[in-house]
């Protein structure tokens, strides 16, 4: 064995090499397959890296420190305070929180951030007019305040007005034109406001339990060890709620959002290296083809299996690295090409410039793409027998050896793997795997299905010359029907799902929210205001209905004693606080689902109640012991009931509902939910405004607005992902259409020679070109529906409805790409004088 | 649809200084010059003469297929040269059949459609029945269903001769039907083809290498270098 190995390699080199002397004409679209679709993940991950870079290099910067200690509702203890100093060289105190900023008959929702002298610790705070940021937080008789142009602008403001945060007069001193840590806290419902945080101190803008974060930026020696000190602060700080985070990851919500996007991405470039894998099958099948008479002959001449092999599977190696490296050059040369513009475009900082792990991650899917789909037409090569040299079709149908499907599973189960491994979102690649494999044997059935459909109604077409052709054409030897359902019924099922989820959402929020979700969101009533408050709205004609509970926020810290952490795992209840309220009678349209609610006036040991689902997640059972970080004190609460809870109404709904005396001593405020007609929504707020100026109110309509914004940059980025799907399917009709161009064109002759007119051809290549787009359309339609279902009802669990638009849209364009792909190779068959075609066969 | 007028003198097919010169990579190549020939309605004719001579290219240019660059090309009294490309389709759909040696079948139909295929065009409602006769005709009604790529050499070229004989046309054109068969096979087919022909009472112009093939036509007509080299024969006992 060890003899032959060398002698074959070495002869099925010089095969090759010998072969791939004609030139690279018949694998254009092999190498323009593979190329794309390794440039599209190439450049999707040489981003990711910019943006990665960008942000470990301002990491700081946009922290606003080495390090930062945050809390909520309370300033850090003198203890607390002092470790810090301990650590730092340097320590900055901010306060941020939510509030109304009034001028005129102007109320508008923004976000207040309280700053010490020592802010910024890093990076400068830009001003307009230019000023030292202390001069204008000065002030002059008032206080002093900066604002976002963007909050000016809406105030219609100038600078030196008064304007009033949280019934509080400032003096709008200038422009926030920008601050180094704008990122940092993450998702944001209003533009900034800074202000002194020796301010606080002499308005009431910071009352006993208004909803605040406080936060504290350290600078640490040269050399720190981040990580021992964040161990050192969790052990230290794990149960009075302080939350850490470093330069190492300065804006984890940006971070977090540009991994998961990234990873979205990567997985529809995935589908169309897919697609892209169709075409370089498809091209590898026709190319073969064309050799079976040379490898006869070669087989006549004694060359063996070995031989045949190699010498095949090195020239579509050596044409697949082409395409390789054509893409990386492509995908690594795109992004620094646009990096001007992206740059300007994206709120984050980045880097551009060359990534080698983002492009060896496309290389090595590049690469186990090209194996896996040129594969299975390589071993089916080895079938060829020397008798065919004397027979008209080639090989039989037979499956390959049974070592090279072991090969092939392990080809694609590597591709999986590596892909669920690098994308940092394996269970959704894994989905998405499955779901591109479920695709394709979906289009893979539905391709057999048209096809015996056509070949049913081949017989019914009788006396239709134009539909008995095309049918045949769709349903005979050699029929093209298989690649193009496979490559554009996988593209548009990509922009299917995309397009039917995105719609969906946005009929969710846009539609089906406002309707059940109240107009405003009103917190930090103080318990003094509620009476008052309460007889305001619910006095009004146009408020049809207004809830109300009390509100702390507090960190569950510990399960039956144990961190909680520990014991329920990383689940979404347990990273950072959440609300928590209190009641003494069962709530209004409220149902327990285990349990039993408490006594009314129950003032025993502290009792709570938790929502079913999340209860149910954190594993949690009746009688199990919470402990829970309120304002720095922890309270352990008996878990006597499970209520229904829900979220998707952007109604009031707690996590956590504890009994009246365990909290009420506590410094609190309340929060309403107020349901009131459209019309009345702006008088409404003016008048709260007037009569409750420390009351920030929360505008729906508005938050449901930015967010329906963003999902639109997620769906405008992802549609584009898509589209690089589809122009590779487009690239794979081409090739399915130019591989089919000669016997078109011997079909043109051969109807000619019987008589027939060159609109007749025509109309036949037509009809088979939109009856096989139509049918990819629809089975991709399909696909996309199940897709878009299973990720509507199974990960948003939200509701779902076909959107018809999309839908025939989807199946319109696939006809239309077709029938394009189709006719613009349908000219030179036509054109053609029939005795040119037909004597070249003699 | 066409409607030629037949020339007083029975010539069905008449060529005056026909030419075809096509230009390829290695520039401009004669391949006819001047032919002058007439046919007439009934006759069987050979063409024939060693390979370049232009045989088939003559028979090309009888069938519309190729273009005369040159002279006048006439059949059925219509003029050729004076045809669009669809019109010379609409020309043979109603007026020929053609055999190519290499059958010419298209592969993604059956049998029974590839016959019935010029009946359709021609628009009989009763194509697929008048296929079916004429592959029973030709002893392929049991092979009706099957693609070209299930059948032999022979059986592939009886189901040329069936569909270029189904529309009942009035020219038959024979390309070395034989060429690509064995002695067999080949001896077989040209009794078919002469036996549709008989009953049919078609034109039959062939080009054929086979000396008892041509011994088999009413006339030979020999061609050299692109040209007539001699006066056609007329054996005797010739119709007409």
């Amino acid at each position: 064995m060890s003899q032959h190995q060398p002698r074959a390699l070495g002869l099925a080199t010089r095969f090759a090499a010998r072969e791939l002397r004609a030139g690279l004409s018949g694998f254009r679209i092999l190498i323009a397959c593979l190329a794309l679709g390794v440039a599209a993940i190439a450049a999707i991950g040489s981003v990711r890296g910019a943006i990665e870079a960008g942000l470990a290099r301002e990491g700081a910067a946009m922290l606003g420190g080495d390090a930062e200690l945050s809390l909520t509702y309370r300033f850090a203890d003198a203890a607390e305070r002092a470790w810090m100093e301990e650590q730092a060289t340097a320590v900055s105190e901010i306060a941020e929180f939510r509030s109304m900023a009034v001028l005129g008959g102007d109320r508008v929702l923004t976000q207040v951030k309280a700053v010490d002298a020592a802010y910024p610790l890093i990076g400068d705070v830009t001003l307009s007019p230019a000023m030292p940021l202390s001069q204008a937080l000065a002030g002059d008789d008032l206080p002093g305040t900066v604002m976002a142009p963007a909050l000016i602008a809406r105030l219609d403001a100038e600078i030196g007005d008064t304007v009033e945060i949280g019934g509080s007069p400032f003096r709008l001193m200038a422009a926030l034109e920008s601050e180094p840590d704008a990122n940092a806290s993450g998702f944001s419902l209003g533009p900034r406001t800074l202000l002194s945080r020796a301010a606080l101190e002499d308005t009431p803008l910071l009352a006993p339990g208004t909803l605040f974060d406080s936060r504290y930026r350290l600078t640490l020696p040269p050399g720190s060890d981040l990580a021992a000190l964040e161990t050192e602060a969790e052990a230290r700080f794990s149960d009075s709620g302080i939350r850490w985070r470093d330069a190492r990851n300065g804006a984890p919500g940006i971070q977090t959002f540009v991994e998961r996007l990234s990873a979205f991405l990567v997985l529809v470039g995935l589908a169309g290296l897919a697609v892209g894998g169709v075409g370089v099958s498809a091209a590898v099948r026709a190319y073969l083809a064309g050799k079976i008479g040379i490898i006869a002959t070669l087989k006549t001449l004694g060359a063996s299996r070995r031989v045949i092999f190699l010498t095949y599977g090195l020239q579509i190696g050596a044409l697949s690295l082409i395409g390789i490296v054509l893409g990386l050059i492509l995908g690594a040369l795109l992004p620094l090409m646009v990096a001007p513009l992206l740059s300007a475009l994206l709120p984050v900082p980045a880097d551009f410039g060359l990534y080698p792990a983002a492009l060896a991650e496309a290389a090595l899917y590049g690469a186990l793409t090209a194996a896996l789909f040129t594969l299975w037409p390589l071993a089916r090569v080895e079938e060829i027998r020397a008798a065919q040299l004397f027979r008209d079709h080639g090989a039989g149908r037979a499956l390959p050896r049974p070592g090279f499907l072991v090969l092939l599973a392990l080809l694609a189960a590597g591709l999986a793997g590596s892909a669920a491994l690098l994308s940092g979102a394996a269970t959704l690649t894994l989905w998405a795997f499955a779901g591109i494999l479920a695709a394709l044997l979906l289009l893979a059935l539905a391709a057999r299905a048209l096809r015996a459909t056509a070949a049913r109604l081949t017989r019914l077409s009788r006396g239709r010359p134009a539909w008995r052709w095309s049918l045949s054409a769709i349903s005979g030897p050699g029929t093209e029907v298989l690649p193009v359902i496979l490559s554009l019924g996988l593209g548009l099922s990509v922009l299917a799902s995309v397009g039917q989820i995105d719609g969906n959402m946005r009929a969710a929020i846009a539609e089906e929210l406002p309707t059940r979700a109240p107009s405003f969101f009103a917190v930090d009533i103080q318990p003094d205001q509620v009476p008052a408050f309460l007889e305001r709205t619910e006095g009004d004609e146009a408020v049809s209905r207004v809830d109300r509970a009390p509100m702390l926020r507090g960190v569950i810290t510990r399960i039956n004693g144990e961190p909680a952490r520990e014991v329920a795992g990383d689940h979404w209840v347990l990273r950072g606080d959440r609300g928590v309220s209190y009641a003494d009678a069962l709530p209004e349209n409220t149902t327990v689902t285990a349990g039993s609610w408490w006594d009314e006036g129950y003032s025993g040991a502290p009792q709570v109640s938790v929502s079913a689902e999340e209860g149910a997640e954190l594993g949690l059972t009746l009688g199990d012991m919470l402990t829970v970080n309120i304002l720095g004190r922890d309270i352990e609460a008996e878990v006597t009931s499970f209520r229904e809870v829900d979220f998707s109404t952007a109604g009031m709904g707690f996590i956590l509902v504890m009994n009246q005396a365990a909290l009420a001593g506590a410094p609190h405020s309340w929060i309403a939910t107020i349901y009131a007609e459209r019309a009345a929504e702006a008088p409404l707020l003016r008048d709260l405004g007037r009569d409750f100026p420390n009351v920030t109110a929360i505008s729906v309509r508005e938050a449901i607005a930015l967010v329906t914004d963003l999902l639109g940059s997620i769906a405008a980025a992802t549609s584009w992902g898509a589209a690089i799907t589809l122009v590779t399917g487009f690239l794979v009709l081409i090739g399915a259409a130019l591989s089919g161009e000669r016997a078109r064109a011997y079909e043109a002759a051969v109807l000619k020679s019987l008589g027939a007119s060159r609109a007749r051809i025509l109309g036949s290549f037509a009809l088979r070109a939109a009856l096989m787009g139509a049918g990819a359309g629809l089975v991709a339609l399909l696909a996309g529906i199940l897709g878009a279902w299973a990720i509507c009802h199974f990960v948003l669990e939200t509701s779902y409805a076909v959107i018809w638009p999309n839908a025939l849209a989807v199946v319109a364009g696939g006809l239309a790409l077709n029938l394009a792909a189709g006719l613009i190779f349908a000219w030179r068959p036509l054109s053609v004088r029939p005795a040119q075609v037909l004597r070249a066969q003699d | 649809m066409t409607k030629p007028t037949t020339p007083p003198d029975d010539v069905l097919i008449q060529l005056r200084g026909a030419a075809l010169s096509l230009s390829g990579n290695a520039g401009q190549v004669e391949i006819l010059r001047g032919i002058d020939l007439d046919v007439r309605r009934g006759e069987t004719l050979g063409l024939i003469g060693p390979s370049g001579s232009g045989k088939s290219s003559l028979l090309m240019l009888l069938g519309g297929l190729e273009r005369a660059t040159g002279g006048k090309v006439s059949v059925l009294g219509q003029d050729l040269t004076s045809l669009s490309e669809d019109a010379l389709a609409r020309f043979r759909r109603d007026h020929m059949g053609v055999v190519f040696q290499s059958f010419h079948l298209i592969p993604t139909m059956t049998a029974l459609e590839n016959v019935a295929t010029p009946l359709e065009l021609a628009g009989h409602a009763d194509a697929f029945e008048r296929a079916a006769e004429e592959l029973e005709q030709v002893g392929l009604g049991h092979r009706a269903g099957h693609y070209p790529s299930q059948l032999s050499g022979g059986e592939q070229q009886r189901v040329a001769l069936a569909r270029a004989a189904a529309p009942r046309p009035e020219i038959l054109l024979a390309d070395e039907p034989t060429g690509n068969l064995d002695e067999a096979n080949g001896s077989a087919i040209m009794d078919l083809l002469f036996g549709l022909r008989d009953r049919h009472g078609a034109t039959l112009v062939m080009v054929t290498h086979a000396p008892d093939l041509a011994a088999r036509c009413d006339r030979t007509v020999p061609l050299r270098d692109g040209q007539i080299a001699q006066p056609a024969s007329v054996p005797a006992g010739a119709s007409a």
